[in-house]
């Protein structure tokens, strides 16, 4: 069998989710922002919700990220996507309406929109990338940085005399009354990407459904602020992420 | 048995030279070219054992930039 036969549409197994611009994104390679941004656009295609629904982009290193997909967007102001969120979907209830915001953006200047959001019970999602540090301004401490980690900000690692814990925001929704699904996942292999797929369906659904609101945080990698390769940045995450960061359901009414 | 034969097409140009996908592959297609360089001056992904492939599309889902495509057929 030749390469131009199994090359064939009838053949194809894989391919680039239609939603998905053919525009280059500005990720670093190996970013896991990446295939976050493909998941998203491959659910809300199966969900034939491609005409209403309406992102919420941060700021941050996901700041262009209405560039990327195909359907309407919001940019909010620095943590404010929650709130705008909130207005979207109170607007325009049949409109699959979602947040998409980084550690910075999320749990240091949006903490407050952020926990409000989810505790008035907003039927929306917010899609929470935790990579633990602050990726497109350099590098520098997020709330969320793990104990004795090094950034820029904290070049001899971070000590909780001077700078305080982690913040576990996720732990922290889940508590929430309003929230409807809470789930920390992580998109490093292909198993766990399927995993975060299905997290993404269901919390998305649940906002359709009036449910409640749903929190799919994603622990993520920067290589280029752990000042790793993108294969030993998954291996650093699995071995210093995930024991403060252990993925899987955490709510789920 | 019947056995799977893949093919993958590679995006080379959006290509930014990760290696993620090589790490993913169980048959050893993949690997990242050894000096040519695309348009933005990253190494890109080739394919030194693509008559290995059987289409599982790991390659594809792991990308993060969506450069992969892939197609599966049985092997008459």
């Amino acid at each position: 069998m030749t390469r131009e036969e199994i090359i064939q549409p009838e053949n194809l197994v894989y391919r680039k989710p239609t939603l998905m611009n053919d525009v280059g994104m500005h990720y670093c390679p190996g970013c896991s922002h990446g295939v976050v941004h493909k998941l998203i656009a491959e659910v809300i295609e199966e969900m034939d919700m491609t005409e209403r629904t309406i992102g919420i982009s941060p700021v941050g290193c996901a700041v262009f990220a209405y560039r990327y997909i195909d359907i309407d967007w919001q940019e909010a102001a620095h943590g404010r996507a929650p709130a705008l969120a909130t207005a979207c979907k109170r607007l325009w209830p049949d409109r699959l309406v979602f947040t998409y915001q980084g550690d910075g953006d999320l749990a240091c200047i949006g903490t407050c929109e952020t926990i409000h959001a989810l505790n008035r019970g907003e039927n929306i999602t917010i899609i929470f990338i935790n990579n633990a540090i602050y990726g497109m301004t350099g590098g520098q401490m997020a709330p969320t940085t793990l104990m004795g980690m090094k950034t820029a900000t904290c070049p001899y690692g971070r000590d909780a005399h001077l700078h305080g814990y982690p913040l576990h925001i996720t732990d922290i929704a889940a508590t929430l009354e309003g929230t409807a699904y809470v789930t920390r996942q992580s998109v490093h292999n292909v198993a766990a990407i399927r995993k975060a797929k299905k997290a993404i369906r269901h919390a998305f659904e649940n906002s359709m459904q009036g449910r409640g609101s749903n929190l799919v945080e994603i622990v993520s990698t920067c290589s280029s602020g752990w000042k790793l390769s993108p294969e030993k940045a998954n291996a650093w995450m699995e071995e210093h992420m995930f024991p403060y960061y252990p993925t899987g359901d955490l709510k789920d009414v | 048995m019947s056995k799977m034969r893949g093919a993958v097409v590679i995006d080379t140009d959006r290509c930014k030279g990760c290696n993620l996908c090589a790490l993913a592959c169980p048959c050893g297609v993949l690997a990242l070219s050894a000096r040519a360089v695309n348009h933005k001056g990253y190494p890109y992904m080739e394919q030194p054992g693509a008559d290995a492939c059987i289409g599982c599309a790991s390659c594809a889902i792991v990308c993060p930039d969506g450069c992969i495509t892939v197609y599966r057929k049985k092997e008459d």
